[in-house]
């Protein structure tokens, strides 16, 4: 947790940031991406790179995902860091070969002789009225991949801490930003700091039911938590941060503490990041547990475009309110 | 195999009904533009759209030249290939609006737009994403010898796509009946095509064998003559095509891209706008050839004008879908 009293910043500025820092500090980090530079990308995340670092470290790429992704395999190995931009989420389908048959193996398949200190930076999220191509929230692929580590910051002090920790990392790391969260602000103190990767943080402190959220869900998370408040349960909210490597024992241990546990990520729920989280968490607290572990995630349906359709298909603070209360036994 | 620069030469005597069809549907797709922008800035339109104002001698000059039952497929930027493809503007808006009486009922949006009636496989928002589906539209039209041909529409960012050579390849190959349309506005979002394209575009088909020619897509008789001569050709089995057509994109690469000047200069866009409008020099030769006169372009204007306020009104008070209908159509009934 942050230190109370410090300067605020968006989550988009946070992000910057944390790019800003680590290629004043390494010039090997480079960016790659479509319209990263002069536009610095459609959601303005990197405005003013470009003018500090220049276009050889701030590269305009072609529509070429798979294309640049490989490239950008090849200088990680051959002595860059670069980070690779995929403006939206749902365009890692284009990368997968080379994410998941050529990063996440080389340092296995070379016996531990050859690295891949690559970033992948992406988006992930809902309710932006984008239509079934531009909403998805696809981390569980990656995080289904032995060599890959997978990073969801939920707040700008997270994103900012986690993201300079991943682009220092050895390993080809993939960053999730929730796109609808890039105007929240946040405190982040001037100082420098770095989150390690595979820590949970608990958000809010509780003794009856524990709210394990990733991302877009942990404000969703807390909202609820304050509705359940209202009526006398008090919920504990724990991020994970990153789905690999994961922090089981915080998990485990805040469900062992409040006996009931749900879990909610933007995703899909079947064969998702909820359904590894509970598992771990079943697994790991069986003997203190009132109840099973509940899943919430998005609709098992492409995103639909409409805005009455696709709002039924995200968990909200009322949705994961009623779940709650049920679960404790009220009604 | 051979690669055609310049502009076709060959203009069939169009007739005259033909002329005034085509000047009708750019005229459509201009004002339901102008539409979507005024939805869009009072905040009735959820979501983005991309405009095609600028680009409409090439959707319809191709779209004139192919039957209902041939297919076309689309993109992000894809209201005008609906439209000239015989979509109602009607249910174009309620999809746009996210209406139950949409194209989608509501779940594709402005960026997927798919009608089988006419022919219409569905506008993409992956970048090159239709290239595939295309190919593969023309596959089984060879296949089941229906005698369709498919146009794959598509922008200048999607030559950067490697799905693009391995389709080429594949086209000339089985000598499928398909036309690649690359429409080059000249810009990828925010970034002139010079700054991603490198060598020659049109020898990118040419090395797989591929039939490649360039028009002036401003010019909607130039694109109406190349695109029927090029259809014939892939009917008769004689393969796939490739056409670059050069034209250009009025707007910004969104309704909501408004400042451009970092990426374009207000004289490009003026330059464009007021010498190579494909509308107002289309209206000019209409005039000048006595195919009709002011009176009769501007009853065509009325009738457009009439005909997009109607549309508008029956989106605008056109019924949500309900929320259970989100978990429909996931998967076809068997
Ligand atoms: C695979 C993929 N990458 C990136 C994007 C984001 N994007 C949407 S439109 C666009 C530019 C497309 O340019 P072009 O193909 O020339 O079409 P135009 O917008 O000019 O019609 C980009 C990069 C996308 N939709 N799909
Ligand atoms: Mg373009």
């Amino acid at each position: 947790m942050p230190p109370t009293e410090v300067r605020e910043l968006t989550f988009a500025q946070a992000v910057k940031e944390a790019i800003a820092e680590e290629m004043r500090r390494d010039a090997t980090v480079c960016i790659f991406g479509e319209d990263v530079a002069e536009a610095g990308t459609p959601f303005k995340v990197l405005s003013g790179l470009v003018e500090e670092f220049g276009t050889k470290r701030v590269i305009d790429t072609p529509i070429s995902e798979a294309g640049f992704t490989g490239l950008a395999v090849g200088a990680a190995m051959t002595g860059l860091r670069p980070i690779v931009d995929i403006m939206f989420g749902d365009f890692i389908t284009l990368t997968m070969d080379q994410m998941v048959n050529q990063a996440a193996k080389v340092h296995y398949m070379s016996g531990g002789k050859w690295n891949v200190p690559m970033v992948m930076r992406t988006t992930l999220g809902a309710t932006r009225r984008s239509g079934a191509q531009h909403s998805q929230s696809l981390h569980a692929w990656f995080s289904h991949v032995p060599g890959l580590k997978v990073v969801l910051p939920s707040t700008p002090y997270d994103a900012k801490g986690l993201l300079k920790s991943a682009i220092r990392d050895r390993n080809p790391v993939v960053f999730f930003e929730d796109k609808m969260m890039y105007k929240l602000r946040g405190p982040v103190p001037e100082e420098e700091y770095l989150i390690p990767l595979g820590v949970a943080d608990v958000k809010r402190v509780g003794s009856d039911i524990s709210l394990v959220a990733t991302s877009s869900m942990v404000q969703v998370a807390l909202a609820a938590a304050d509705l359940l408040q209202e009526i006398g349960i008090s919920a504990e909210v724990i991020d994970p941060r990153t789905t690999w490597p994961l922090d089981e024992k915080t998990l485990i241990e805040s469900a062992k503490k409040t006996s009931r546990a749900i879990v909610i990520d933007e995703g899909y729920g079947r064969y998702g990041v909820t359904a590894e989280l509970a598992s771990v968490i079943s697994e790991g607290a069986f003997y203190s547990l009132d109840g099973p572990v509940i899943r919430m995630g998005a609709m098992h349906v492409p995103i639909p475009f409409s805005p009455p359709l696709e709002d039924a298909t995200v968990p909200t603070d009322k949705t994961v309110f009623e779940v709650a209360r049920k679960l404790c036994g009220r009604s | 195999m051979t690669a055609t620069t310049g502009t076709s030469k060959i203009h069939p005597a169009l007739d005259t009904k033909l002329l005034l069809h085509m000047y009708h549907q750019m005229a459509s797709i201009r004002a339901f533009e102008e539409q979507v922008n005024e939805l869009y800035t009072h905040a009735l339109m959820p979501g983005l759209a991309h405009s095609y104002a600028g680009q409409e001698a090439v959707a319809v000059g191709i779209c004139a030249a192919l039957t209902r039952d041939d297919y076309i497929t689309s993109t992000h930027r894809g209201h005008g290939h609906c439209l000239a493809k015989g979509a109602s503007l009607d249910r174009m808006f309620a999809e746009l609006l996210g209406k139950e009486a949409g194209y989608c009922k509501g779940k594709g949006g402005s960026m997927h737009i798919a009608d089988p009636d006419t022919g219409n496989l569905g506008a993409n928002a992956i970048v090159g994403g239709s290239l595939g589906i295309a190919t593969g539209a023309a596959f089984s039209s060879k296949y089941l010898d229906l005698g369709r041909v498919a146009v794959c529409f598509f922008g200048d960012g999607a030559l950067a796509q490697g799905l693009l050579y391995e389709e080429l390849n594949l086209a000339e190959l089985w000598k499928l009946p398909v036309l690649y349309i690359c429409e080059n506005n000249l810009y990828t979002e925010y970034t002139h095509y010079s700054e991603t394209t490198a060598g020659d575009i049109l020898h990118r088909a040419t090395a797989f064998g591929v039939h490649a020619e360039s028009v002036n897509g401003q010019n909607v008789r130039e694109v109406y003559a190349v695109a029927s001569r090029l259809v014939e050709r892939a009917r008769k089995g004689g393969g796939p095509a490739f056409l670059l057509c050069e034209t250009y994109r009025y707007g910004g690469h969104h309704v909501g891209d408004i400042n451009r000047t970092y990426y374009r200069s207000k004289q490009e866009e003026h330059l464009w706008l007021t010498e190579r409008d494909p509308i107002l020099n289309f209206a000019g030769q209409l005039i000048a050839e006595q195919v009709t006169d002011a009176a009769g372009l501007q009853e065509i204007e009325s009738s457009v004008k009439a005909e997009m306020a109607k549309a508008v009104e029956f989106a605008l008070n056109a019924p949500y879908p309900s929320p259970e209908k989100a978990e429909e159509d996931v998967y076809a009934a068997n």
